[in-house]
């Protein structure tokens, strides 16, 4: 009696549990996903996951390949930067750094990375250039730019097409050297009128830290009007002036000469920061294909384990409604 | 990651601001004009941190010590600095030019030429392709060169190779371009010659 009306409680438990489609014996030969969707759609199937973790994979594999390759480039060149930075010390020290100086004609030199993936710099770069240029134009001020590498020509000629003079690009196609940021200095001088020259760049002061300077240099008018005035240059003309015809001639050479050293360390800074950033940025990048690849693991496992106790329940289901 | 990056730059920005102040260079005055930098910033920009600038970075300069010369040899790719010799000659446009301690205050573009560098009775010689030297009332010498490699490293055979090639060059040059080029290349190699031979 008892048996009976067990086994009638337990019919009324199993109908339920009895899929509205009849047993199949060739129900492994329908894939998961068609599979689900007869059912209705209960879950994420495990093809879709087990593609989205190949593809997460494959990403992690290449940002830590792009993280090695930023780290070795970047020892490469951070000797080279180092050994540069006592190049513009001289200067500063005679000349001094005098950023709020008031001149008719800025030029704000812009040094950029060719190429992404590198974080923020490039775009603190432009904002510092957008600032300056904000703060030093006026009734009778003006400011143009110079652009180097790709990526702050990208963002400058987006609103500012008309005030940009000047655009390199492939800076880094060879090994940067004194001789080519001498030429580029050349190029600038020649090429573009100016009273006082900003250089904006990144600093690299660690692997994880970037600082964005700016370096001024003033052309050999502006020089000698400071000095005449008194203030910081007002001690140049205590010293005397060695070799060439005139005092202007030497002070020429001096700018230019102080223009392609302070390029060349700015140069160097900015392709360290650069690699420092891309290595920060792959490594993060790295990481969070890591977590996401934890997570997909987990759904994946969970859908797998779901569809399996599915199969198993209907088939218990099935044989026991088949012996009841 | 990048607000704590923020904020560690926002911290060293102030207080490199404080130390520039105690900073000198070649005089005793303290750095103004980054203040006014600093202020006028402010006003335009104020959600964004000022950049900084090489006032911020400068190492600190020796102070004078009257018997010995401080020297400061930089280039491109290399620097040997604040080292204390006794005598250095530089290869000036107007000649070679001996810098003692006490020195008055001068600035002026050298030529290729041979640098030495007198301690006591050590002579290092190097070879400058040309710069400036300034030197400051403090007895501190500060030389920037475009190249400068020590005299052992340059190669006789190749100097003279390269000479007689480039005075070739410089009797057949036709455009005032290629003159000067070639007029500049033979100078460098003279300088170099009589360096290596004297």
């Amino acid at each position: 009696m008892a048996m009976a009306s067990l086994r009638r409680e337990g019919r009324r438990f199993a109908t339920p549990l009895i899929s509205p489609q009849p047993i199949n014996p060739l129900r492994s030969s329908i894939s998961p996903a068609e599979d689900q969707a007869f059912l209705g759609v209960r879950s994420i199937s495990t093809q879709i996951v087990r593609n989205r973790m190949r593809s997460v994979r494959n990403i992690q594999k290449i940002t830590k390949a792009m993280k090695m390759v930023a780290a070795s480039k970047l020892r490469a060149i951070q000797t080279r930067a180092e050994n540069s930075r006592g190049l513009w010390q001289p200067f500063t020290a005679l000349l001094g750094d005098t950023p709020s100086v008031d001149v008719k004609k800025n030029v704000i030199v812009t040094i950029s990375s060719d190429k992404g993936l590198c974080g923020g710099i490039n775009s603190t770069s432009v904002k510092i250039s957008r600032a300056l240029h904000k703060l030093n134009s006026g009734p009778d001020k003006e400011s143009k730019y110079v652009v180097l590498g790709e990526k702050a020509k990208a963002q400058l000629l987006r609103d500012s097409k008309k005030d940009i003079e000047l655009c390199l690009t492939e800076l880094q196609k060879n090994p940067l050297n004194y001789t080519q940021v001498s030429v580029i200095a050349d190029d600038v001088l020649k090429n573009v009128e100016y009273d006082a020259l900003r250089i904006v760049f990144n600093k690299f002061q660690s692997v994880v830290s970037f600082l964005p300077t700016t370096a001024t240099v003033l052309s050999p008018e502006v020089v000698e009007r400071e000095a005449e005035s008194g203030g910081k240059l007002g001690e140049l003309d205590s010293y005397e002036i060695e070799g060439g015809e005139t005092k202007s001639e030497v002070l020429q050479n001096l700018t230019e000469f102080q223009f392609s050293c302070v390029m060349f360390n700015a140069v160097l800074e900015n392709a360290c920061s650069e690699q420092g950033a891309r290595m920060s940025a792959m490594d993060s990048s790295s990481r969070n294909a890591g977590d996401m690849l934890d997570r997909l693991t987990l759904t994946y496992n969970r859908t797998r384990q779901a569809s399996i106790t599915t199969e198993l329940i209907e088939i218990i289901s099935g044989a026991s409604a088949l012996e009841g | 990651m990048i607000m704590i990056r923020r904020a560690t730059t926002g911290l060293l920005s102030r207080s490199t601001v404080i130390g520039a102040y105690h900073r000198h260079f070649s005089s005793t005055e303290v750095p103004a004009a980054d203040e006014l930098f600093m202020m006028a910033w402010k006003r335009i920009m104020p959600n964004l941190d000022p950049p900084k600038t090489p006032l911020a970075f400068m190492r600190p300069r020796p102070s004078s010590i009257a018997s010995k010369l401080t020297v400061n040899l930089v280039s491109p790719y290399s620097e040997m600095s604040n080292k204390e010799v006794d005598m250095v000659i530089v290869p000036a446009t107007t000649g070679q030019m001996g810098i003692l301690p006490g020195h008055t205050a001068s600035i002026s573009e050298l030529k290729p030429g041979v640098l030495s560098i007198h301690d006591g009775n050590d002579v290092k010689k190097y070879f400058v392709s040309s710069g400036f030297a300034f030197i400051h009332s403090n007895s501190v010498a500060d030389i920037m060169a475009a190249e400068a490699v020590p005299i052992e490293q340059v190669d006789p055979a190749s100097v003279q190779k390269q000479f007689t090639e480039f005075t070739q060059k410089l009797s057949s040059a036709s455009t005032d371009l290629e003159k000067a080029e070639a007029q500049i290349r033979v100078d460098v190699l003279v300088a170099l010659n009589s360096a290596l031979s004297g």
